[in-house]
């Protein structure tokens, strides 16, 4: 990709229009003039936020989760809690599969490629998935580069545990962010952690002075054209969603308060007892975040919650966090 | 002059951007009580079937119906004009029938099919970028609702009946504030009905 290209694309974060795209004639005899435009994939993460995006294994799950509440459901083949468990390589999910899913709900369909597998990219773009998740959940394919996301008409979430990480996604192409937490173990520590550095390092940046950001890029490892962004903006450039770890409603209203803008939630939900009185729980939690009556009434027997791990226990190299930072 | 922006899921805190902007006060409506304070309620883009299910169990469905009958204007915006919607191709989610057109979900295909099209709003001869996000289409409108826009396929995409706005669109995405001044006069114009109303 050139320079020149990339920093066309950079400065439409702040919302101009890029007169560039190329004309398309999808919707039958009307002229967009844009398609596939970095407005229109951070559009629809907008649309999503206050939400909780489910992780769903098949169109019976997809369907319960659409009919729960989710404002998007995530294909894949394991939730991370049975990723974990069963170890091996975990991939991209059959094409079948998220093509049922996609058949049999009305609402956005994400799912998982490999960090850095170019290739499952395309094949979820040619699915017609509305949301690409690079996800360390996966088994990294490339443990140096990530994929150039900007070549896609799709939109794609990242995990990051901290600013710099969030960034680099963002200068790479990703139109979502999500705080990574410590997927697949019930345990909200993470999440917690990851949120709040995140928002503590925004916090930070907004009150620098300009001559303080080059430095600070440098700390952080982000882009200095991002970082001038956030600063002018107040705040990341996208959508950030919380995941890796929320498994009751109570975790979802704490991440809302924390600030985070909606939630994932993977094993939480058809790993429980009673999968959707939980999933209609969170999503009554996620919008009612500031209001402990509802939180309480909706918190009260949900059943057997997912079998958690506490993340203090887990080796490092356990840690799905770590991956692709 | 106050706006309430139906603050279940979605983008609200774009809509309360846009009406900060134009120096309106805005509060973020979650229940029946609060409607009681706005002159003018924004319904705005989101998930339509998550916003629904939200809407039934806060109770606030019927208190808006209550509202829209009274004459309180009301702006939906994609999910939200899928909500106030009389009647849907698809059998979910219900909505509230506060406007008579016919509305299909999606119909314009998934997220790789989003696009923004130049349109011209009502009398406007400057155009308007118009974000389409997954966006439905009104396929069918009747009695006395006004198409104020199409788009170049000729499908409509702004309608209006009395004091509901519907915008298949999404201009609380853009800088362009003109429909959002739109939904003011409106709200203005209710306002000043119901002043007149008290002191007579």
């Amino acid at each position: 990709m050139s320079t020149a290209r990339k920093k066309t694309e950079l400065k439409n974060l702040s919302g101009s229009i890029d007169m560039a795209q190329k004309p398309n004639n999808s919707n039958g005899e009307g002229k967009a003039i844009e398609t596939g435009s970095w407005r229109l994939k951070g559009g629809l993460a907008q649309m999503l936020k206050g939400g909780v995006i489910m992780d769903v294994v098949n169109a019976d799950q997809a369907k319960i989760a659409e009919q729960t509440g989710a404002v998007a459901v995530m294909a894949l083949e394991r939730v991370p809690a049975d990723i974990r468990r069963d170890g091996g390589v975990a991939r991209m999910s059959d094409p079948k599969m998220i093509k049922d899913i996609i058949n049999s709900v009305s609402i956005p369909v994400m799912a998982k490629c490999r960090i850095g597998h170019l290739a499952e990219a395309q094949i979820l773009q040619h699915l017609g998935v509305d949301y690409a998740d690079e996800s360390e959940v996966l088994t990294p394919a490339d443990t140096n580069f990530h994929v150039n996301k900007w070549d896609f008409n799709m939109p794609f979430v990242c995990g990051a545990t901290d600013l710099g990480e969030a960034l680099r996604r963002i200068g790479e192409g990703a139109a979502m962010i999500r705080t990574k937490g410590e997927a697949g173990t019930g345990d909200v520590v993470q999440a917690v952690f990851h949120a709040r550095t995140v928002i503590g390092q925004l916090k930070k940046i907004i009150s620098l002075n300009d001559e303080e950001l080059m430095t600070e890029a440098k700390n952080l490892g982000a882009p200095y054209e991002l970082l001038t962004e956030v600063k002018k903006l107040g705040r990341l450039p996208v959508v950030n969603f919380a995941a890796g770890g929320i498994a009751t409603p109570a975790d979802a209203a704490l991440m809302m308060q924390i600030g985070v803008d909606g939630v994932f939630v993977g094993s939480g939900i058809f790993k429980s007892g009673d999968a959707e009185k939980r999933a209609k729980a969170i999503v009554q939690a996620t919008t009612h975040y500031n209001n402990p009556e509802i939180l309480a009434k909706v918190s009260e027997d949900l059943g057997e919650p997912m079998v958690g791990i506490s993340v203090s226990t887990l080796p490092k190299e356990e840690r799905l966090e770590k991956r692709g930072v | 002059m106050r706006i309430g922006i139906l603050a279940l899921q979605g983008d609200f805190q774009e809509h309360a951007t846009c009406f900060t902007k134009l120096d309106i006060s805005v509060t973020e409506i979650r229940s029946a009580a609060d409607l009681e304070i706005i002159d003018g309620l924004v319904i705005p883009g989101g998930e339509s079937t998550t916003i629904a299910k939200l809407l039934n169990e806060s109770g606030l469905n019927d208190s808006i119906v209550k509202k829209s009958d009274l004459g309180m204007p009301i702006w939906g915006t994609c999910a939200g004009l899928i909500l106030i919607s009389k009647e849907l191709s698809e059998s979910d989610p219900p909505t509230m029938g506060l406007i008579d057109i016919k509305t299909s979900r999606n119909y314009y295909g998934r997220q790789i099919d989003s696009f923004v099209e130049n349109i011209y709003f009502a009398s406007e001869t400057v155009p308007f970028e118009a974000i389409f996000i997954r966006a439905p289409g009104i396929i069918e409108t009747r009695g006395n609702v006004v198409t104020l826009a199409k788009s170049r396929n000729k499908i409509p995409i702004a309608v209006r009946e009395d004091n509901i706005l519907g915008t298949s669109f999404h201009p609380e995405l853009t800088d362009d504030l003109r429909i959002h001044e739109y939904f003011l006069t409106m709200a203005e114009d209710s306002h000043k009905k119901l002043e007149n109303l008290k002191e007579n």
